[in-house]
């Protein structure tokens, strides 16, 4: 893969079938959301609460997180912290190690993703088959989700088709979509049954009563969590929510903001393993706590905003970036406006400093997120940030994108503005010299690649005004 | 404890505190007529919905199921169906996993309420009626009574009073299961029941 995200989007937007592909979904996804957030007032009563309900969890993260323990322990659920996805990805292979584990049965986890977990399994000798059915096909296919909520939605039909035919036995080539799924129910069902554990993520943890949620419509999930004899789920720590009855705002803004559906298939809350008497669940139940940067972004108050997220996918969806250029132009595991605002703080601006410049800031994003992240004005910060660095602790390789050219233009630029007589001076000269100076000059060349370089005024300003008889400049 | 632990909650407890906000008000809807939203809801989703009585459920099933050409249906003792192809999920799943993947056709289970707003079947798994029970069989039938459809999930959950006693796995159940993981083609049957039935008793 092409190493940054502009070569990366020159790539994607030059290749039709996957715009077509990119395109066709997110109107169909952008016209279900409408439809489902019709009233106006009752979106914005909802989304308020919604907003207010993942701040208060966060407002008392510590208190919640060790209240969730508390609880989940009483219940019979073993509770594991990871500061880092390595931390993460050892402590699941030394739970599977020790039950002799072989095989791993997953449902949809984008944490897992976040700790590449299956390759570090696969390195020690453990199978991890996906099982939601498009992380099936990306599996298969050898690739990374390009979408949090819909993962092989670049893929079309007929690349899918191919797919099953060069990699289930006996299957023959079919653009039929009931029966591509039930050939892929059928090979899963294998899985599912010898599988030595389970693997998922969580939606929401429920401190009150030590509840794990997970929302899906395919059943995967729900088998993932109850058929395997152990049961292992990977979250990060600002899953939390306070009250069980927070969780009813949040499902009525989730699969309504995702998919455009009232409500997923289903919801799935585990609240403890199997108890004597009851005929299946797993024997155990394991929960991996990560942290992996997110207690570093919590310590900014406006970065913290961040942690909101349900990753609900709606911020993608309406990306006019996101639409053209598909998932894996990011060159991340979080793709789209979340993406560009999370990646680069987990990850550190060093690492991922051009994201958020990925973005006209034209603020669709916003307007959908049904938890209120203000994602353009943290675009705004992280893209300073990396210029400029606060003294914020929260932000990693900030000052990394520092140039001392770009930060003398705009000292110059600065000092131009605030004092009258350097504006007129600068203005009038630059009317004179302005249109001598190349399209190619060292520090316009970048921006004159894709723009024309536009044409100064003959007069400033100021001249103009004059001329019409204004004198109180 | 953990090193990891206690450093994650040190690194949280040192940052800025911020007062927690309110909830502010927003009211889930209600419904005059919550049997007829529920079944709009889950018809518009694929599953079938039949009112019945406590006097005539089991023949009307019976009739449906044999339509459908099911042989071998899932239930348990108490519910009180005795025709020949009926078996009790009554032993651990290690012993009856291979029955439960392939040799079942239909699923019976009981249900502790509805959601007319999403709905929404709240399917609460125990001894007699097991978590598999309502996932592998390609067909679930759902016993409900047409009084226990609440408006909405807030409201279920404080009348029921959940918070106060968690069951080992509580379930929504909207419809069969579901994908349009491809070309967002909907797709039924994927990983759990192709088709849901409700037998709404009044
Ligand atoms: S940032 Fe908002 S819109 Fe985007 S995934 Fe998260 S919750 Fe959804």
């Amino acid at each position: 893969m092409a190493a940054d995200f502009s070569t990366r989007a020159h790539d994607a937007l030059n290749n039709p079938q996957l715009r077509a592909n990119f395109r066709r979904a997110m109107d169909g996804l952008m016209t279900k959301r409408a439809a489902q957030f019709e009233d106006k007032d009752n979106w914005t009563a909802l989304r308020a609460k919604g907003a207010a309900i993942k701040a208060r969890a966060l407002a008392q993260l510590p208190d919640l997180l060790e209240e969730f323990e508390q609880k989940a322990i009483a219940n019979g659920i073993t509770v594991h912290w990871a500061e880092t996805t390595a931390d993460a990805n050892r402590i699941v292979l030394e739970i599977l190690t020790a039950h002799g584990a072989k095989k791993v049965i997953k449902g949809k986890s984008m944490v897992s993703e976040e700790m590449h977990l299956n390759a570090h399994l696969e390195a020690h000798g453990i199978k991890a088959v996906e099982s939601d059915l498009g992380e099936y096909i990306i599996q298969l296919a050898g690739e990374a989700p390009s979408h949090i909520v819909m993962p092989c939605i670049h893929k079309n039909k007929g690349e899918i088709a191919q797919l099953f035919t060069d990699n289930i036995e006996n299957q023959p080539y079919t653009e039929d979509v009931d029966a591509l799924t039930a050939a892929a129910r059928q090979v899963l069902r294998r899985e599912f049954a010898s599988a030595d554990a389970g693997l998922s993520g969580a939606n929401f943890l429920v401190a009150e009563t030590g509840s794990l949620v997970l929302i899906e419509n395919e059943g995967n999930g729900r088998l993932s969590t109850t058929l395997p004899p152990l049961h292992i789920a990977v979250a990060g720590i600002e899953k939390l929510v306070e009250k069980l009855d927070d969780v009813a705002p949040l499902l009525a803004l989730l699969p309504r903001s995702a998919t455009g559906q009232a409500i997923t298939t289903y919801v799935n809350m585990i609240t403890s393993p199997r108890k004597s008497g009851e005929q299946d669940g797993p024997r155990q139940v394991h929960l991996v706590l990560l942290d992996n940067g997110r207690s570093r972004v919590y310590a900014d108050e406006q970065l913290r905003d961040t942690l909101r997220c349900i990753r609900c996918g709606a911020c993608m969806n309406h990306c006019p970036v996101y639409s053209r250029v598909g998932g894996h132009t990011y060159g991340s595991v979080y793709p789209g406006p979340i993406g560009k605002i999370l990646t680069p703080q987990l990850a550190g601006l060093d690492c991922a400093g051009d994201l958020p410049h990925a973005s006209t800031l034209c603020n669709a994003c916003v307007e959908v997120c049904p938890v209120q992240i203000p994602i353009a004005d943290i675009l705004v910060r992280l893209r300073t940030e990396a210029a400029e660095p606060s003294a914020s602790p929260a932000v990693k390789g900030a000052g990394s994108g520092h140039s001392a050219v770009e930060s003398a233009v705009w000292k110059g630029w600065q000092a131009m503005y605030a004092n009258p007589a350097a504006y007129k001076v600068g203005t009038k000269a630059l009317s004179v010299v302005g249109n001598l100076i190349p399209a190619a000059a060292p520090l316009l060349k970048q921006w004159t690649s894709v723009r024309t370089k536009p044409k100064f005024a003959a007069k400033t300003l100021h001249q103009l005004a004059r001329e019409k008889g204004y004198d109180n400049e | 404890m953990s090193e990891a632990r206690a450093n994650i909650l040190a690194r949280l407890r040192a940052a800025p505190q911020v007062q927690p906000p309110e909830r502010p008000y927003w009211q889930a809807p209600s419904f005059n007529d919550r049997l007829d939203r529920f079944r709009m809801m889950i018809e518009a989703v694929h599953g079938e919905v039949h009112v019945v009585t406590e006097q005539t459920w089991r023949p009307h099933l019976r009739k449906i199921l044999a339509e459908k050409n099911v042989a071998r249906v899932l239930a348990a003792p108490h519910l009180g169906i005795d025709w020949d192809d009926v078996v009790a999920y009554d032993a651990p799943v290690e012993d009856f996993k291979d029955q439960l993947v392939s040799g079942i056709d239909a699923c019976v289970t009981t249900t502790r309420g509805a959601i007319a707003e999403t709905g929404s079947l709240v399917v609460v798994p125990d001894v007699d009626e097991p978590r598999l029970a309502s996932l592998l069989p390609p067909i679930h039938v759902a016993l409900l009574k047409a009084d226990d459809i609440a408006d909405n999930l807030a409201q279920i959950i404080e009348a029921q009073g959940w918070a106060a006693a968690m069951p080992t796995n509580l379930l929504l159940i909207s419809g069969p299961s579901k994908t349009a993981d491809i070309e967002q083609t909907l797709a039924y049957g994927v990983h759990g029941p192709k088709e849901l039935i409700v037998l709404v008793l009044q």
